[in-house]
């Protein structure tokens, strides 16, 4: 209806795409900025770990569970290695089967989304039911029974959560690629003969990648953080490799002697998730044009 | 039929549908590694006689539709059959046994904690958005976003590092047994039930807040407003009818996420649930223990969501009056 | 009570002087109303007429105090009948709003709220600002619905929103509003969203209850044939500003200002009719469904001359819309066949070879919605060229270039996106799309019914252009009778999935007419004021005579 007039349509005059970057930039809350600078941070922890970290990942360096110093930042943890060079690994490894889980995910769960959005009928409602009753089961309880299943491993850690996960982004592209589709646009291109390729990579993904990259943003943190539940309850990341959940897990006896050591992987995990949210968050409101 | 219940039924129809495959999900997850699990249970030191003794006594050796009717019929008899923490033993000990208290203990904590956040974040999202872009607005949604964010073992032991070891308000762990009075329940459960709180609060506060905004974004809303009616009573009068769905929506989906989140929170408190006996059947790979976990989770699972689906479509005045 | 008193006419009612309006967009706030003077006496109606985003709506929702979320009023005031509005509490203006100052929203299926009956919604001002007791208050609602010619006046009232008609709808929320006898109601665009037969009843009845208590009413609408009935004055706007302003008659005869003759002037384009009988497609005897028993379509005859333009015309749900859908192969014909050039056209879509797909283009109503709005102008033109001719790079942009100065645009939209164009630009270029394929048809479905009418016009003139250039043919199809007379050389009138009538342009429109036809044409409103009251005289005269 009326909420925008015509006239504030004014018709914009073009400009580069560095240059729309930066005016986007300039104007975001701060916020957001909060969030891109932590995650530049953790990026570049995550990329550097070696040349960072003081001491090597399983490194013994010291006495156990040593108190915060100048040489151990963090202390030692329960076998004496360096807290804080773990933590740096931690970033490397937590964040970067957390991204490869995501981004699995995404490629099973988005493909299928459109695919199923642009052909419907008989295998639309199949893998539609399917995910339903996927959807009925907590991500949590159905990746913990799997593990018990199938034993503790890496790789399938993320080949679980990304099809569990994959539910949940199948649904989304699949919603989105509808509202797509009965678009006349995407009607026109049928009519013009174009073959599905050409459907699916020039009509529809240009237009649902927005949303798309805002749930990546969502799902990263939700499977981020489940991989941690997963790792400090115990059956997630197996040691010795550094993961801020295990460490949590590993170090918390610590807690009841008044030392708030274990609390630092758990605050690396918390400021990830806020910074990536704080990131989301103002995205979705500019892509969405929300204006409350 | 009136279309009320033709639609209600349909929609409890679905929700057994999705219960059954669910249960056989549930127990074909056992059947993938029918082989190896034997041995993986057992350990280096077993025989093929050994094995094949194992497979018998979990039932292996029979077709897995049989095995799936029996389960699930012991299970809607309550029976969840055998841990295999006693295998091989002289003590078999039952399942079901083995949760009824634990479940009971879930379940307290779940109820405290929904008593508690169910109304205060109702109240705190409706504000939210009768606020909107107001100070209060504001700071609860930077507030909610970070609680939201952060690991629900994070504000666990925060709480449990300044209440419990700092200010000694409340004991570091939360042990109850079965001798427990409810009053002395209630103190040890308080820090659990405060970290989850703190957590579904955040989530519900902000589903809350989107569900009131868009629904005041209604026309007939505005019309309301000019039709001159107090927005006291455009509230009461005209939002919150058309409002049930939305909140009982809401409601379902934090319910069901608390469910989830008592898990961890249990593992940080050692509060002896239903959650933590999951882990500890996990690590130990205590299949129908964990399975019958699973089960019960996913259960309450559907059946929250089942209960708002069937809110929404029992106040839906499209149903309700049928052309 | 002073009731008296406040009926009497002449007197000033309400007086907005300088009012300046801002909207806020991305949080940046502009103006939407630049200073408006407005006057309204008792009893007296004025038309507010302009485009969209002229500020219509916003003009008489400030009549009210009212401000939507996003906008402010910065300047100017706001008198009613004494009572400064911009500076009254929001109690007192809580006290004028429903009982003395009335709204009739647009879509009267959203405005009303769901979960309640009709009469508790139409009674609920006058009870909560106690001017009746409620059994009062329902009594004379049953009594306005009566007036207002619902059906089953009586008990109309106890069905819920979603129970009845959109035209019933509309002359509920009339009587909600007339329900506190108001000082002045505001009609924004009341009848905007009905078709054009159910659109007669509702102003007949709109215009009589308001005349019936001698209210004052602010009538807001984009349509000058329909605020010529309904109006003792009209203002027409423009951008946020008064374009001028006059006793309706006056206006009607003789506007002064340039702006307002050319929005005049679109109904007098017209093109004489030309006949062929080289007929390029055939639809003959064609059924189609949206599956068993939602029949759509029923035995549907329909002949396009080539080089000439067919008119499809009928109100939502005669099933013209999916006329077009048969011939594209979107929707199969179940019976019946389709001829192209003499050939029967493969009936589904995929079976059709590349060749034939490129001979039928199509233009949707929407260009919003049929052009993708992460593609630019090169690759929304230059696709089909490359597609269906086989041209590409720089030979593939010439002929872009040149396909825009054939629709008028220059060449330097060409790396422009959709978003960054106007309205019309946009249709325009879903024309160079159409025409890129170098096609035989060109179905055209409501092309013009989202566009303000000087873009009509410019968009109907230069489809005319090009059907000179190329001799293509257009099936047209469109609900707006006006239009049908611009343009048409044949005319088929539809009417639940069936074909009434097919014929020249001149024989259709001209009597003998069959019964839904002559329906159809009487009730498009002219622009004569008296047109809606002869009107209502014959139909009457024409009913009696039946009895």
């Amino acid at each position: 209806m009326t909420s925008q007039p015509a006239d504030l349509r004014v018709i914009r005059a073009r400009r580069s795409f560095s240059e729309n970057a930066w005016r986007t930039l300039k104007t975001a809350p701060f916020t957001a900025w909060l969030g891109m600078i932590i995650i530049l941070v953790y990026a570049i922890a995550a990329l550097f770990a070696p040349w960072i970290a003081p001491f090597g990942e399983s490194e013994i360096v010291g006495k156990q569970y040593l108190p915060p110093s100048a040489e151990f930042w963090f202390g030692t943890d329960q076998i004496g290695r360096d807290m804080f060079s773990r933590v740096i690994y931690g970033a490397r490894n937590t964040i970067g089967i957390a991204l490869a889980t995501t981004l699995l995910s995404f490629i099973i769960g988005g493909t299928l989304g459109v695919l199923t959005a642009l052909k419907r009928g008989w295998l639309d409602q199949t893998i539609s039911r399917i995910v339903d009753a996927f959807l009925a089961i907590p991500v949590l309880i159905f990746a913990l029974m799997l593990l018990a299943v199938f034993g503790k491993s890496v790789l399938l850690l993320i080949l679980i959560l990304a099809l569990l996960d994959s539910t949940r982004v199948f649904r989304l592209a699949r919603a989105t690629a509808l509202n797509v589709v009965v678009m006349d646009y995407v009607e026109s291109a049928r009519l013009r003969g174009e073959g599905t390729g050409w459907i699916i990579f020039k009509e529809i993904l240009p237009n649902i990648l927005p949303p798309m990259i805002t749930e990546f943003g969502l799902r990263f943190c939700f499977v981020f953080l489940t991989i941690s539940a997963l790792s400090f309850l115990g059956v997630g990341i197996q040691p010795p490799t550094a993961d801020w959940g295990s460490m949590v897990a590993e170090s918390k006896t610590l807690i009841t002697f008044g030392r708030a050591q274990p609390l630092i992987p758990a605050a690396c995990i918390a400021i990830l998730t806020v910074g990536v949210n704080f990131v989301v968050d103002w995205f979705l409101h500019k892509t969405s044009g929300l204006r409350e | 039929m009136h279309p009320v219940l033709r639609t209600v039924l349909q929609r409890l129809g679905l929700g057994l549908l999705t219960l059954f495959i669910v249960s056989i999900v549930i127990f074909m997850s056992l059947e993938l590694l029918p082989g190896g699990f034997a041995e993986a249970i057992l350990g280096q030191g077993a025989t093929p006689e050994t094995v094949a003794a194992f497979n018998k006594e979990i039932g292996l050796d029979r077709p897995a539709y049989v095995r799936y009717v029996e389960w699930i019929a012991g299970v809607v008899r309550g029976d969840f059959g055998s841990s295999y923490a006693g295998l091989g033993g002289s003590i078999k000990r039952s399942v079901t046994e083995m949760i009824a208290p634990r479940l009971y203990n879930t379940f307290f904590l779940a109820i405290v904690t929904a008593i508690f956040a169910v109304p205060l974040s109702l109240f705190l999202g409706v504000m939210a958005a009768l606020y909107r872009n107001s100070f209060y607005d504001r700071t609860v949604n930077a507030v909610t976003l970070t609680t939201i964010a952060a690991p629900e073992f994070f504000i666990a032991y925060i709480l449990m590092f300044i209440f419990a070891v700092k200010l000694r308000w409340f004991y570091p762990t939360s042990t109850v047994s079965e001798s427990t009075g409810f009053v002395e329940h209630l103190y040890r459960a308080a820090l659990p039930a405060i970290t989850l709180t703190l957590v579904i609060v955040a989530h519900m506060m902000r589903m809350t807040r989107a569900a009131i905004i868009n629904l005041l974004a209604s026309p007939y809303i505005e019309m309301a407003q000019l039709k001159g009616i107090p927005n006291r009573e455009v509230i009461m009068k005209h939002a919150l009818p058309n409002a049930w769905a939305p909140i009982a929506t809401v409601i379902a989906f934090n319910l069901a996420y608390l469910v989830v989140g008592v898990v961890v929170v249990e593992v940080v408190f050692v509060y002896p649930g239903i959650g933590q006996l999951m882990v500890d059947s996990v690590s130990s790979r205590d299949m129908p223990v964990v399975q019958a976990c699973a089960l019960i989770f996913a259960a309450t699972y559907i059946l929250l969501n089942l209960s708002a689906d069937i809110v929404s479509i029992i106040t839906n005045p499209r149903l309700l009056h049928p052309k | 009570m002073s009731t008296e008193k406040k009926r009497v006419k002449g007197e000033v009612l309400l007086e907005i002087r300088g009012l300046k309006i801002e909207g806020s967009s991305d949080g940046v706030w502009h103006p939407i109303v630049k200073g408006v003077d407005l006057t309204l006496r008792r009893g007296e109606v004025l038309g507010l007429i302009g485009e969209s985003g002229a500020g219509k709506s916003t003009i008489g929702l400030a009549a009210m105090g009212f401000a939507r979320p996003g906008c402010r009023i910065v300047d100017g005031s706001i008198v009613f009948d004494g009572i400064d509005l911009r500076a009254a509490s929001d109690e007192a203006l809580r006290e004028l709003r429903g009982s003395r100052i009335a709204y009739v929203a647009q879509s009267a299926a959203a405005s009303f709220n769901p979960a309640h009956r009709l009469i508790e919604q139409t009674v609920e001002t006058a009870v909560r600002h106690g001017i009746k007791s409620r059994a009062d208050a329902e009594a004379d609602a049953r009594d306005l619905y009566k007036r207002l010619q619902l059906p089953k006046p009586d008990t109309i009232g106890d069905r819920y929103p979603h129970q009845v008609s959109g035209g019933q709808l509309q002359r509920a929320m009339t009587a909600m509003a007339m329900s506190c006898r108001p000082d002045l109601i505001i009609f924004d665009e009341p009848t905007t969203a009905l078709d054009v037969t159910t659109q007669v009843e509702v102003l007949a009845a709109m215009r009589d209850i308001v005349e019936q208590f001698n209210t004052a009413a602010i009538y807001i609408t984009h349509d000058l044939a329909v605020v010529a009935q309904m109006a003792h004055r009209i203002m027409v706007l423009r951008h946020g500003k008064e374009v001028e302003q006059a006793p309706t008659r006056e206006m009607l005869k003789e506007p002064k200002e340039d702006y307002t003759k050319t929005l005049w002037a679109v109904r007098k384009l017209g093109k004489p009719e030309s006949i062929s009988d080289d007929i390029v497609l055939r639809v003959h005897e064609v059924d189609a469904s949206y599956g068993p028993g939602m029949k759509v379509l029923d035995n549907v005859t329909v002949q396009l001359p080539r080089g000439r333009t067919v008119a499809v015309v009928g109100e939502s749900g005669s099933g013209k819309s999916t006329l077009a859908r048969a011939i594209t192969g979107l929707l199969p014909p179940t019976k019946g066949e389709i001829y192209f050039n003499g050939k029967p056209l493969p009936r589904a879509l995929k079976d059709r070879d590349k060749d034939t797909l490129r001979r039928i283009q199509m233009i949707y109503q929407s260009a919003d919605t049929s052009l993708n709005p992460r593609q630019t102008i090169r690759d929304l033109i230059g696709r089909p060229i490359e597609f269906y001719l086989g041209l590409k790079g720089a030979e593939c942009d010439r002929r872009v270039v040149k396909l825009l100065e054939a629709i008028e645009l220059s060449e330097h939209y060409i790396d422009r996106l959709p978003g960054e164009l106007s309205g019309g630009q946009k249709q325009r270029i879903s024309i160079a799309r159409a025409l890129a394929a170098e096609p035989e048809i060109i179905i055209c479905d409501e092309v013009t019914s989202a566009l303000d009418q000087i873009v009509q016009e410019e968009i109907l003139t230069l489809l005319m252009r090009l059907q000179k250039e190329t001799n293509v043919s257009y099936l047209f199809i469109t609900h707006d009778i006006a239009t049908v007379r611009a343009i048409s050389d044949e005319i088929v009138v539809m009417h639940q999935g069936k074909v009434v009538q097919q014929g020249p342009k001149t024989k259709v429109l001209n009597p003998p007419y069959p019964a839904y036809t002559e329906l159809l044409l009487s009730s498009v409103p002219e622009m004569d004021p008296d047109w809606l009251t002869r009107l209502l005289e014959k139909r009457a005269a024409k009913s009696r005579e039946k009895a």
